[in-house]
C-alpha cells in the first residue's frame, strides 16, 4: 500500500534521514519506534508531503507522491494525526470535524463520517459545541484523530497519539486505535511507549539516528535484545 | 462649547467606521498570511478612484457602484498576489514579514506614480444630488452620506464576520490562522488560502475607499495616510477581533477629531502616533485582541 525506497530528507544542510526504506500492507498496523530525535515525526512529515524529500521514492497504492502537495496527499487518502495532536483550539470540537473533511469528497459524506466518529468517540458528541481549546489533553488527542479520520482516510499516520496522557487513558487509546484499525483502516504509528506499541502493531521498525536498523514482528522485535535494552530496561 | 464637541466626537466616529474597515482588510491578510502589504492604502485609493470614475464618467450612484467597485478589486487584489507575492509563500515568518513590506512599498511607489500620471494630483470627491443633505439633531451636524457610509461598513464587517464563521472558506482561513501546518493536514491548500485572503483585503480596501470618495476627497498620494492609520488600528483593536478592530476604528476617529478640537488640526497625526505607541508598549496584544503564544 504504501512503499518508502531510500528516502534523503534534510533540514536545510542538516541531513534528518539516511536512505530510509519501509512499507506498510494494506490493513496492517506498523509502529515505527526509536528514540527521541531518530527521525520518526520526518519519516511521517516525508510522507504527509511536509518535508519534500531530497531523493528516494514513495509510493503510495501504485501512485507517486514523492513531491505532491500536502491537501493532495491527504485526498489520496493518507491522513496525519500530529504530534500533541494540534487541534484547532480557537473552533468548536464541530467546526474542527468539519474541517477534517475539508476536501470535497470527505465533505459528501460528512454526516455519515460524524456518525461514525462519534461512535468511537462518544465523549466527542458531548462537546461538539464546546471551544477546542476548553478540552483536557485526552479529549483533545481523541479530537485530533476523529479530525483525521473526517477525510476517511485509508491510511493513517499517528504521531505519539499517547503522549502526555495519563495511564488509563493511555489504554483507552490503544483501545481506539486498535478498533480504527480493525474497521479496516491501515495504520503507520510512531510511539515512545515501545511496548505498548509493539504488542498492539502487527510489525515494527526500529529507527535511530534517521536510519532504518531493525524491522520484524512486534512481538518478535520485543525479544529483539537491543530493543529489550534501549527501550524496555 | 458642548454642541462642537458633541460635533466634532460623532465627525470622529463617522470617519472611525472607515478607519475601522480600512484596518479589518490589512488585518485579515496580515493574520492569514503574514505579508505586510503596506500598500493597503494604495489599494484603498485605487477603490475610490474606480468609484469616482464609474460616478463621473457612467453617472451611476456611488452607492450602487460599490459591486463594481468589488469586482475591479477582486481583479487587482488577484493579479498583485499572482504577479508579487505568491512567491513569499514559502519564506519563514520574519523573512515574510520584511520580503513583502519591501515589496509593497516598492509597490505603493508605483501604484502612485501612476495613479498621479493618469489622474492628476488633484482632490476628487463624489458630489450627488443629496450630498449637502444632513440630519440635525440637538444641533449635531450629521450628514446623510457618511452616516450611509458608516452603515455600509458595518454591513460589510458584519457580512465579513458571518462568512469567517459559517462557510468552509471562512473556517479554512481561521483554521490557517490559527495553525497553518495543521491546516495542510487536514487538506486545506494554503496557496489557496492565502490568495482568498489577499483578496478579501484588498477588498475592504477598496469598499473603504469608494466610500472615502463620496464622504470626504480622493487623491493619488492619500496612501500612505491610510497605510498608517490601518496599521495603527490594527494593533490597537488586536489582531484577529473584526469587532476589536472596528471599534479600534472609531477611537482613533474620535480621539484625533476630539484632539483638533482642542489642540489644533497639526495633531491629528501625533495623536494617532502615540496611541500607536502606547498600545505597543503597554499591550501589545491589542485591546479586544488574544494573547498569542
Amino acid at each position: 500500500m504504501l512503499e518508502i525506497e531510500g528516502v534523503d530528507a534534510f533540514y536545510g544542510d542538516l541531513q534528518a534521514l539516511w536512505a530510509i526504506s519501509l512499507h506498510v500492507d494494506e490493513g496492517e498496523l506498523v509502529a515505527l519506534i526509536g528514540p527521541n530525535g531518530a527521525g520518526k515525526t520526518t519519516t511521517l512529515h516525508v510522507i504527509s508531503g511536509l518535508l519534500p524529500p531530497r531523493s528516494g521514492s514513495i509510493r503510495f497504492r501504485d501512485r507517486d507522491l514523492t513531491r505532491e502537495r500536502p491537501d493532495r496527499i491527504v485526498a489520496m487518502g493518507i491522513s496525519q494525526v500530529p504530534e500533541g495532536g494540534r487541534v484547532f483550539t480557537g473552533m468548536s470540537v464541530l467546526e474542527n470535524l468539519e474541517l477534517g473533511a475539508f476536501l470535497p469528497a470527505a465533505r459528501r459524506c460528512k454526516a455519515e463520517s460524524l456518525k461514525r466518529v462519534f461512535s468511537i468517540f462518544p465523549r466527542l458528541e458531548e462537546r461538539k459545541n464546546q471551544r477546542a481549546g476548553t478540552l483536557s489533553g485526552g479529549e483533545r488527542q481523541m479530537l485530533a484523530i476523529a479530525r483525521a479520520l473526517m477525510s476517511r482516510p485509508t491510511l493513517l499516520l499517528l504521531d505519539e497519539p499517547s503522549f502526555g496522557l495519563a495511564p488509563l487513558l493511555v489504554e483507552q487509546m490503544f483501545a481506539m486505535i486498535t478498533e480504527i484499525n480493525a474497521q479496516g483502516v491501515t495504520i503507520l504509528l510512531v510511539e515512545q511507549n515501545v511496548r505498548a506499541a509493539l504488542e498492539l502493531s502487527h510489525r515494527a521498525y526500529v529507527i535511530e539516528n534517521g536510519r532504518i536498523v531493525g524491522e520484524g514482528s512486534g512481538t518478535g522485535l520485543l525479544s529483539f535484545e537491543s530493543v529489550r535494552r534501549a527501550y524496555l530496561g | 462649547m458642548l454642541v462642537p464637541l458633541a460635533q466634532n466626537v460623532v465627525s470622529g466616529i463617522l470617519v472611525g467606521a472607515l478607519y475601522g474597515l480600512a484596518a479589518v482588510g490589512l488585518s485579515l491578510t496580515f493574520g492569514v498570511t503574514k505579508f505586510l502589504n503596506v500598500a493597503h492604502g494604495e489599494l484603498l485609493m485605487l477603490g475610490g478612484y474606480a468609484s469616482f470614475w464609474a460616478f463621473t464618467t457612467l453617472g451611476i450612484d456611488p452607492f450602487l457602484t460599490l459591486p463594481s467597485t468589488v469586482v475591479f478589486m477582486v481583479l487587482i487584489g488577484t493579479l498583485l498576489y499572482k504577479l508579487l507575492f505568491s512567491r513569499m509563500v514559502k519564506l519563514t515568518e520574519d523573512v515574510k514579514v520584511k520580503n513583502t513590506m519591501l515589496i509593497a512599498f516598492g509597490l505603493s511607489l508605483i501604484l502612485q506614480n501612476v495613479a498621479l500620471r493618469l489622474w492628476t494630483a488633484d482632490d476628487r470627491s463624489i458630489t450627488t444630488s443629496y450630498s449637502g443633505v444632513a440630519l440635525s439633531v440637538l444641533g449635531v451636524r450629521l450628514p446623510v452620506v457618511r452616516l450611509a457610509s458608516l452603515v455600509v461598513a458595518f454591513v460589510c464587517l458584519m457580512a465579513l464576520h458571518l462568512f469567517l464563521q459559517r462557510t468552509y472558506t471562512g473556517k479554512a482561513i481561521r483554521a490557517t490562522v490559527e495553525d497553518w501546518a495543521a491546516a495542510t493536514l487536514v487538506g486545506i491548500d494554503i496557496h489557496r488560502v492565502y490568495l482568498e485572503s489577499f483578496i478579501l483585503g484588498a477588498l475592504l480596501a477598496g469598499v473603504a475607499g469608494a466610500l472615502v470618495s463620496v464622504g470626504y476627497s480622493i487623491v493619488p498620494t492619500m496612501g500612505l495616510e491610510w497605510t498608517l492609520i490601518a496599521l495603527i488600528v490594527m494593533v490597537l483593536g488586536g489582531l484577529g477581533s473584526i469587532m476589536g478592530t472596528f471599534v479600534g476604528g472609531i477611537i482613533l476617529g474620535v480621539t484625533q477629531s476630539v484632539t483638533s478640537y482642542f489642540a489644533g488640526g497639526t495633531y491629528r497625526e501625533v495623536v494617532g502616533l502615540l496611541i500607536f505607541l502606547l498600545v505597543l508598549v503597554f499591550r501589545p496584544q491589542g485591546l479586544f485582541g488574544t494573547k498569542q503564544g
